[in-house]
């Protein structure tokens, strides 16, 4: 038989084949777990008040999509940018700029649906165009060119005041009304965040397994040989850049409604560094991996505080413990939490049932 | 296959892969000095000669791994010395490599997969690919070409050596080659993986030509028409497979030196 004449062969796809190919690229379907916290999500209004809705569950949302962004570079790419921040932030001005705010002086007052997608595309622009620059970099170096852009556009913001109106930043940004409906009212927003947080997450997962992704893993794993079949890696590497800026983007704009104000606190170094946290901590193998992670991060964020006054010390240290922790993940376990969760698992689970199923990471 | 018939009608128009004046330095070495080699359409040689003989590099130039300090390469006819690898091999050039180089991470029908497409349109494409993609069928058929079907679904940092060794060379022969060049494809496998390996070469479709690096005399000489021998980075002498055998000077060179 000739090798070559390979599309003359077609076995008929069974249905059974066709239900494991469907299990295989939706794990979550099959997963009891994974209903029960879409579940709990999607009834949340019922269950928490406003401050649990938004300071803690859509603040999580955001941060995650954030941090989504970066678990798409880095754990189908294999390159940790730093400045996926700075692209949410960046998606945040632009609203703030070219939508109506308080700065009267500077906003430019179009609706949200204009603002909105003029800031999604210049925010993919900005975040595609630092991934040109980043590509030519590899490891540590990608790392600090990344980390460059961003402490570069922080003090940036910092010092202009034609657009980005300096160090206290723009205020009052106007969040979306329509259908007489108050999109920023905290239910609504809450379930405008889990949306976003919804789409973003089953687009990772499916451009994961599409020709796409694959090929981003390729290049991952080996792009002197990605190179030898045929796919330029830069172009796929850059355009990795352009996927995850515009779904950096979507946080930001989300965050700018959120706070309804932006200011270059909101781009500071550390906060870029934040979002490595968050990945890394919830895990950079899966897309639920930085939502974990932001959800460790709020909680710690919010409520260290409280139970390290309680203990007699400083409030402002919970950063100490969420250093500790990332720490500890590092230390003991390379994929985040849903590492060690699967480990756990794993332990559970009768070596009848181990037989190894193909994870992709 | 009518686009097949087109490229054997070019095929019979010169050379498969012509190299003029090749040379490769690092540095201060000299990998390859004036290399000249002109290979038919369809022709398979074996490359032999000692280690840092330069057959290696002589790959690496070909594919543009390392493009050369100096000289041509020409690919039927069109000058591609200074394309980027996947430029060459999106024209029908393919390469195994001496070590695997595959993806450890994916599957094995990924890597197969991964082969397929990037020689075809759509390698940017976000959509997955349905039960009837055309690309997954040519898949499946290379996996079981090369006896990799049962293991299809396990990632490759799982595989055994030798079923690395055969997916190296699925890749390689994913969409619709032209010329291949082998680096050391039966390194590491057993004697029936050897001969496996010799039916693959075999049975190729005969526009099919390629260059096979190989130190397996079984092997190398009995998939090849022609050979070319190499000596510190020079062509050292070419010739038919039975010429360069009993060549005295081949046998003082090579195969009498203590190789194999």
């Amino acid at each position: 038989m000739s090798l070559l004449q390979s599309t003359q062969l077609r076995p008929d796809p069974s249905a059974n084949a066709t239900r494991r190919a469907l299990i295989r690229a939706w794990p979550e379907f099959q997963n009891p777990a994974a209903w029960l916290v879409a579940l709990i999500l999607v009834i949340m209004p019922l269950i928490a008040n406003g401050f649990f809705l938004i300071e803690i569950f859509a603040t999580t949302l955001i941060l995650g999509i954030i941090a989504l962004s970066l678990m798409f570079l880095a754990g189908y790419g294999g390159m940790v940018s730093l400045m996926q921040l700075t692209i949410a932030g960046f998606a945040g001005y632009m609203v703030a700029v070219f939508g109506v705010s308080g700065n009267a002086n500077i906003s430019l007052g179009w609706p949200w649906w204009l603002a909105t997608p003029m800031a999604l595309a210049l925010a993919t622009l900005f975040g595609t165009l630092g991934g040109a620059l980043a590509v030519r970099t590899e490891g540590i170096y990608t790392i600090m060119i990344t980390l460059a852009i961003g402490a570069a556009f922080y003090y940036f913001t910092n010092q202009n005041w034609a657009i980005f109106n300096g160090h206290t930043g723009i205020n009052t940004v106007a969040t979306p009304h329509f259908w007489g409906v108050d999109w920023r009212s905290d239910i609504a927003f809450y379930y405008v965040t889990l949306g976003v947080a919804a789409i973003c997450y089953f687009a990772v997962q499916y451009v994961s397994r599409a020709p796409f992704g694959l090929a981003l893993q390729g290049v991952r794993d080996n792009s002197r040989r990605m190179a030898a079949l045929g796919f330029n890696p830069n172009a796929h590497r850059i355009a990795a850049y352009a996927f995850a800026a515009f779904i950096a983007a979507l946080g930001g704009v989300l965050q700018v409604w959120n706070y309804r104000q932006i200011s270059p606190g909101s781009v500071s170094v550390g906060a870029c560094i934040d979002v490595l946290i968050i990945a890394v901590v919830g895990g950079i193998t899966r897309p639920i991996g930085p939502f974990i992670g932001a959800l460790i991060f709020v909680l710690l964020r919010t409520f260290a505080l409280d139970v390290l006054i309680k203990f007699g010390l400083d409030g402002n240290r919970f950063r100490l413990l969420i250093g500790l922790g990332f720490l500890a993940i590092v230390f003991w376990s390379s994929d985040g939490v849903i590492g060690l969760w699967e480990r756990w698992r794993r332990r559970n689970v009768s070596p009848a049932q181990r037989s190894g199923g193909g994870r992709h990471g | 296959m009518d686009s097949v018939a087109q490229r054997l009608s070019v095929v019979g128009a010169g050379a498969a892969l012509e190299l003029r004046g090749v040379t490769r330095l690092f540095g201060a070495l000299a990998a390859l000095t004036d290399v000249t080699i002109t290979v038919r359409p369809g022709e398979r040689r074996a490359v032999l000669g000692s280690n840092g003989a330069g057959k290696t590099t002589l790959f690496n130039c070909i594919t543009g791994d390392f493009p050369p300090s100096s000289g041509t390469i020409r690919f039927f006819g069109e000058d591609i010395t200074q394309f980027p690898p996947y430029e060459r091999i999106r024209r029908g050039l393919r390469r195994t490599y001496q070590i695997s180089a595959l993806f450890p991470g994916l599957t094995v029908q990924d890597n197969v997969y991964l082969a397929c497409r990037g020689v075809s349109r759509g390698r940017f494409s976000l959509l997955r690919p349905g039960q009837n993609d055309a690309l997954m069928h040519a898949t499946e058929t290379l996996v079981q070409a090369v006896h990799l079907a049962g293991v299809k679904d396990q990632r490759v940092a799982e595989l055994a050596h030798g079923q690395q060794r055969q997916l190296e060379i699925a890749l390689a022969l994913a969409g619709a080659p032209r010329f291949i060049l082998f680096d050391e494809p039966a390194a590491g496998l057993s004697p029936t993986e050897r001969r496996e390996l010799i039916e693959i070469l075999t049975s190729l479709p005969a526009h099919i030509g390629y260059i096979i690096i190989e130190h397996d005399m079984d092997v190398a000489l009995r998939v090849v028409e022609s050979v070319t021998m190499m000596h510190n980075g020079r062509i050292f002498k070419e010739g038919l497979p039975r010429e360069i055998e009993s060549d005295p000077e081949v046998q003082q060179l090579y195969l009498g030196g203590g190789h194999e």
